[in-house]
C-alpha cells in the first residue's frame, strides 16, 4: 500500500473510513499518491474507488449524512479535520467528473470562473491565463476562434477538455478524475489520455477507471479496490503482471467484474 | 365460455374513439367560443379614451378605464416583488435542501396552497391590513396577490432547480467556489428559464384575479392616489360593471376582459416560445 | 493560487446568510399559512360562540335578524362543484385519450397547447362569457327543452331563468376541464410503452387499452388529479358569482338560483353592516377553507403515496 520512501509522496491515505449514513462503504484504506505522477484506481463497480477520491477534496461535505475518518494527508495537513478550509482545499485539490459538465456560459467564462473567484485580474492577465489553460488542455486550436460560444455548445470530447482546462486554470497541485472517458468515443478518449500524460509532468494525477487497458496505458502505479478495501497497489507494470493477492489477478484476467 | 364479438370489441372501439375524439372538439370549441365572444364583446370598448380616460359618472357615456389600467399594473407589480423575492428563496430552500423536514412540509402545505380559494386569503388580508389601517388599500390588493403567487414560484422554483444536475453543482465547488455563488452564477443561471417561465405564468395567473382584490383594494373612480388608499383596478372594475344595469358600463366590463384575456394568452404564449427556443440552443450533443 | 490555508472568513458569513435567508423564507410560509388560519379563527369567533355547530345544518340566513346559517352554501357549494366534475372528468378522460393516443402527431402540441392556454384564461371571463352568453342560452332553450323533456325529474323542473345552479355548474365545468385534461394527459403519458405494447400486442383494441391499462396503471394519479379538480372548483368565486343567482335557498331545482360560501362573500362581504355579519361571513370562509384544504390535502397525500411505479408487480 504504500510508496518507497525515496519516491515523494503527495497524498498520504491512513486507515480511511467512509460512512453513508449508517452504512460503511470504505474499510481501513491505506494508499499513497506519487507526487507528479498518475496513479489508477481500479476495480468492480461499487467498489468504492470514487467514494475514495472524493474524500481528498472533501466533495462528500455537501451532503450532511456522509462521514470520513481517518487521515488523508496533503502537505503534512489532514484534510479531514474540521479546521481545514475548504475552499482552499478545492483549489489545491482538482476534479473532472464521468460526464462533462459545462457550466452555462461562454467557453471563456467557463474556465475563467475558478480563477475569478479568487484572483482580481486585469483583462490581459486573465486573458493570459485562460488562453494557456485552454492550450494545456489541448482545446485552444478548436475553440480560440470562438471563445463566446456557448460551453455545452461544444461537442462530448471538447466539453471534457473544457471540463479540464477549467480545472487546470485554477492551479491546483492535484487533480483528480473519476472515470473521465467513459462517456466519451475513443478518438475523444485518445486525445484526453495523451494529454493527461503530459498534465503529469505539473500535477499529481489520481484518475478512477473500469478500462484496465486505460489504466495500464497511462498510470504509473495503480491500486485495485474490491468491497470498499485497497486489496493491492504498486507500480503498474508490476501490478499488472504480476499481481500479489488473488482477487487482484482475477479481476485482471476477467473471473469478475 | 362466450367468445366476445370482434364487431363488438371493434364497435365499441370505434364508439370511444368517437366519443374522445367529441370530448377534445368540445373542449376546442370552448376555447374558441370564449375567446372570440370576448373579442367581439370588447373590442368595442376599446378606443383611445379606453385607455387614457378616468370613468364617467353612472349612467353617463365615455371615459374609460385608464386607472383601472394603471391600478392593476402597480398592484400587480408590487405583488410580484414581493412574491418573487420570498418565493424563489424559498423554493431554492425546497431545492437545495431537499429532505430535510421543514422541505417536506413546506412542499405539501405549497402544493395545497396552490390550488386554495383565492377569496379566503383576501379575507385574510382584509383582517390584517384593512382593519387596522382603516381603510381598502393598493397595499393590502398587492399583499393578497402576493401570497396568492408565493406557493406557485416556490414550487416552480423548487422544480426547476431539481432539474439541475448535480455533477454542475459539484464542478462549482471543486473549483472552489463558495456555496452561494455555486448556487448564484451557476445553478440559477442554469434554471434560468424555467424560473423565468415560472414566475411569468404565476403574473399572468394573479393579474386576472378578482376575489381576492374585493375587499383589500376595492376599487376606485380615481387615478391611484397612494398605495395606502383603495385603487382602481381591472378586475374588480369588471365585476362591478358587468353587474351594473348600465349598457355603457357593461360594454365596458368587457373592454377590460379583452385588454386582460390579451395579455394573459401573450404571457402565456410568450412563454412557450422561451422555452422552445431554450430547448433548442441546449444542442450541440456530439461525439 | 497556491495559497496557505487561511481561511477566508468573508466568503463564511455570506453563505451562512444565504443558506439562512432560504430557510427564512421557507418558514415565512409555515408562519404565514398558520397565521391565516388564526386570524380567520379569530374573527369568526363571535359567530362560533353564538351559533355552535347548528352553524352547519342551519337553512336560516337573515342579517336583519342576526340570524345565520351555513347549509344553504354549503349545499351549493358541494353541488356546484360536484356537477362541475361529473361533466368536466369524462370529457377530461376523452380529451386526455385524443391528445395522448388518437390526434395526429403534429397536431399534438397545437391541442395540447389551446388545452393550456384554455387554463389560463382568468375565472372572472368565465364569469363574463357566463352570464352574457350562456345564461340567456340556458334560459331561453337549454332548461325549456329540458324541462319539457325531463320535466318529471325534480332536478329538472321549475322556471327556468338561465341564471342558476344549473349553469353555474356548467360554467365550472368548462373550468376545471383544462385543468384535469392536462393532468390526466400527464398521467397517461407516463404509461410505460411496454405495457401498452403487450396489450395491443394480445390483440386488445385501443380503446380496451385505455381502458385495462393506461387507466389502472395511472389510477392514483387519474385519482388524485380528480381531487385537484375538485379542490379548485369548490374554491371558485368569479366564475360562479356571475351566474348563481344569489339566492340563500335550496331547491331540488337545479334552474333555481342559488350561492355558494365563495358567491356569497364576494356579494355580501363589503355589505356586512354588523360585526356578527362580519363574523358569520369569516366563518364562512373558514368552512370553505377547511373543505378546500382537506380535499386538496387527501389529493397531495393521495398523489405522494403513488410511487413512480403504478400498481406493484
Amino acid at each position: 500500500m504504500f510508496l518507497p520512501p525515496e519516491i515523494p509522496v503527495k497524498v498520504k491515505v491512513r486507515k480511511l473510513n467512509f460512512y453513508y449514513g449508517k452504512m460503511q462503504a470504505l474499510f481501513d484504506n491505506n494508499l499513497d499518491i506519487a507526487e507528479n505522477r498518475v496513479t489508477a484506481f481500479i476495480g468492480p463497480s461499487g467498489c468504492g474507488k470514487s467514494t475514495h477520491i472524493r474524500t481528498y477534496n472533501r466533495m462528500y461535505s455537501l451532503y450532511p449524512d456522509h462521514r470520513a475518518e481517518g487521515q488523508v494527508i496533503l502537505d503534512g495537513k489532514n484534510v479531514l479535520d474540521d479546521d481545514v478550509d475548504l475552499i482552499d482545499l478545492r483549489t489545491r485539490v482538482g476534479m473532472v467528473f464521468q460526464k462533462p459538465t459545462p457550466f452555462p456560459m461562454s467557453v471563456y467564462d467557463n474556465v475563467a470562473y475558478g480563477i475569478r473567484l479568487k484572483l482580481k485580474l486585469s483583462k490581459s492577465e486573465l486573458d493570459e491565463k485562460v488562453e494557456k489553460a485552454l492550450e494545456d488542455a489541448a482545446l485552444w486550436d478548436e475553440v480560440k476562434d470562438n471563445l463566446h460560444a456557448l460551453g455545452t455548445d461544444l461537442s462530448g470530447g471538447q466539453q471534457q477538455r473544457l471540463c479540464i482546462a477549467r480545472a487546470i486554470a485554477v492551479e491546483p497541485e492535484v487533480i483528480l478524475m473519476d472515470e473521465p472517458c467513459s462517456a466519451l468515443d475513443p478518438v475523444a478518449t485518445y486525445k484526453i489520455e495523451d494529454l493527461i500524460r503530459r498534465l503529469k509532468q505539473r500535477f499529481t494525477i489520481v484518475i478512477v477507471t473500469h478500462n484496465m487497458q486505460q489504466a495500464a496505458r497511462i498510470s504509473d502505479y495503480t491500486a485495485f479496490f474490491y468491497m470498499g478495501r485497497t486489496i493491492e497497489f504498486g507500480a503498474t507494470d508490476i501490478l499488472f503482471t504480476k499481481p500479489e493477492k488473488k482477487e487482484t489477478e482475477d479481476y485482471i484476467t476477467g473471473r469478475f467484474g | 365460455m362466450r367468445a366476445r364479438s370482434a364487431a363488438v370489441r371493434k364497435g365499441s372501439n370505434l364508439f370511444a374513439l368517437g366519443c374522445s375524439a367529441l370530448a377534445a372538439l368540445i373542449g376546442l370549441a370552448f376555447l374558441i367560443w370564449i375567446i372570440a365572444e370576448v373579442f367581439y364583446r370588447g373590442i368595442g370598448a376599446i378606443n383611445w379614451d379606453f385607455f387614457t380616460k378616468l370613468p364617467a359618472p353612472p349612467g353617463e357615456e365615455g371615459g374609460g378605464l385608464a386607472n383601472a389600467i394603471l391600478g392593476t399594473m402597480i398592484i400587480t407589480a408590487l405583488a410580484t416583488v414581493l412574491g418573487v423575492s420570498l418565493g424563489v428563496l424559498a423554493g431554492t430552500y425546497l431545492g437545495e435542501f431537499r429532505h430535510t423536514k421543514i422541505a417536506d412540509v413546506v412542499r405539501f402545505l405549497s402544493n395545497i396552497f396552490v390550488s386554495a380559494p383565492s377569496i379566503v386569503i383576501g379575507i385574510f388580508v382584509y383582517a390584517v391590513l384593512v382593519v387596522p389601517l382603516g381603510n381598502f388599500s393598493g397595499l393590502a390588493g398587492a399583499i393578497s396577490l402576493a401570497i396568492i403567487m408565493l406557493p406557485v414560484i416556490t414550487r416552480t422554483t423548487e422544480e426547476m432547480l431539481r432539474l439541475v444536475p448535480t455533477g454542475l453543482r459539484e464542478s462549482a465547488l471543486a473549483l472552489g467556489a463558495p456555496y452561494w455563488h455555486m448556487v448564484w452564477h451557476v445553478v440559477y443561471r442554469s434554471a434560468r428559464t424555467g424560473m423565468m417561465t415560472g414566475i411569468i405564468l404565476a403574473v399572468a395567473r394573479v393579474s386576472g384575479e378578482t376575489a381576492p382584490l374585493l375587499f383589500t383594494a376595492l376599487n376606485s373612480p380615481y387615478w391611484p392616489t397612494g398605495l395606502l388608499e383603495p385603487m382602481a383596478n381591472l378586475t374588480v372594475t369588471i365585476f362591478n360593471y358587468a353587474m351594473s344595469p348600465y349598457e355603457d358600463w357593461q360594454i365596458k366590463a368587457w373592454g377590460g376582459s379583452l385588454i386582460i384575456t390579451v395579455i394573459v394568452l401573450l404571457m402565456n404564449i410568450g412563454t412557450r416560445t422561451l422555452v422552445h427556443r431554450m430547448g433548442r440552443s441546449k444542442s450541440g450533443e456530439g461525439h | 493560487m497556491r495559497s496557505s490555508g487561511q481561511v477566508s472568513s468573508s466568503s463564511q458569513w455570506r453563505d451562512t446568510l444565504f443558506k439562512a435567508s432560504t430557510l427564512g423564507s421557507a418558514i415565512f410560509i409555515l408562519c404565514l399559512l398558520a397565521f391565516m388560519v388564526l386570524v380567520l379563527i379569530i374573527y369568526a369567533w363571535p359567530s362560533i360562540t353564538k351559533f355552535g355547530l347548528k352553524f352547519l345544518i342551519s337553512l336560516e340566513w337573515n342579517p336583519v335578524a342576526g340570524e345565520f346559517g351555513a347549509l344553504t352554501t354549503i349545499v351549493g357549494t358541494l353541488v356546484s362543484a360536484a356537477l362541475a366534475i361529473i361533466i368536466a372528468v369524462p370529457l377530461a378522460v376523452g380529451v386526455a385519450f385524443f391528445l395522448t393516443e388518437m390526434a395526429p402527431l403534429p397536431l399534438r402540441p397545437i391541442f395540447s397547447t389551446a388545452i393550456e392556454l384554455l387554463a389560463a384564461v382568468p375565472s372572472i371571463i368565465y364569469g363574463m362569457w357566463g352570464l352574457f352568453t350562456l345564461a340567456p342560452i340556458m334560459g331561453d332553450y337549454i332548461e325549456p327543452w329540458l324541462e319539457e323533456h325531463f320535466g318529471f325529474i325534480p332536478l329538472f323542473s321549475g322556471p327556468p331563468m338561465g341564471i342558476g345552479m344549473l349553469t353555474a355548474g356548467i360554467v365550472l365545468a368548462i373550468m376545471i376541464l383544462p385543468f384535469i385534461s392536462s393532468v390526466l394527459r400527464d398521467v397517461f403519458k407516463m404509461t410505460p410503452q411496454v405495457l401498452k405494447e403487450s396489450a395491443y400486442g394480445l390483440g386488445a383494441t385501443t380503446s380496451e387499452v385505455l381502458w385495462h391499462v393506461v387507466i389502472p396503471y395511472g389510477r392514483r394519479g387519474v385519482v388524485g388529479g380528480v381531487f385537484l379538480g375538485l379542490g379548485r372548483a369548490l374554491g371558485e368565486t368569479m366564475a360562479v358569482t356571475f351566474v348563481i343567482g344569489n339566492a340563500h335557498e335550496l331547491s331540488w331545482s337545479l334552474f333555481a338560483p342559488a350561492n355558494t360560501i365563495a358567491s356569497t362573500l364576494a356579494n355580501e362581504f363589503t355589505e356586512a353592516s354588523d360585526d356578527l355579519y362580519l363574523s358569520a361571513l369569516v366563518e364562512l370562509g373558514l368552512v370553505l377553507f377547511l373543505i378546500t384544504f382537506i380535499v386538496l390535502g387527501i389529493a397531495e397525500w393521495w398523489l405522494k403515496k403513488s410511487a413512480p411505479k403504478g400498481k406493484g408487480a
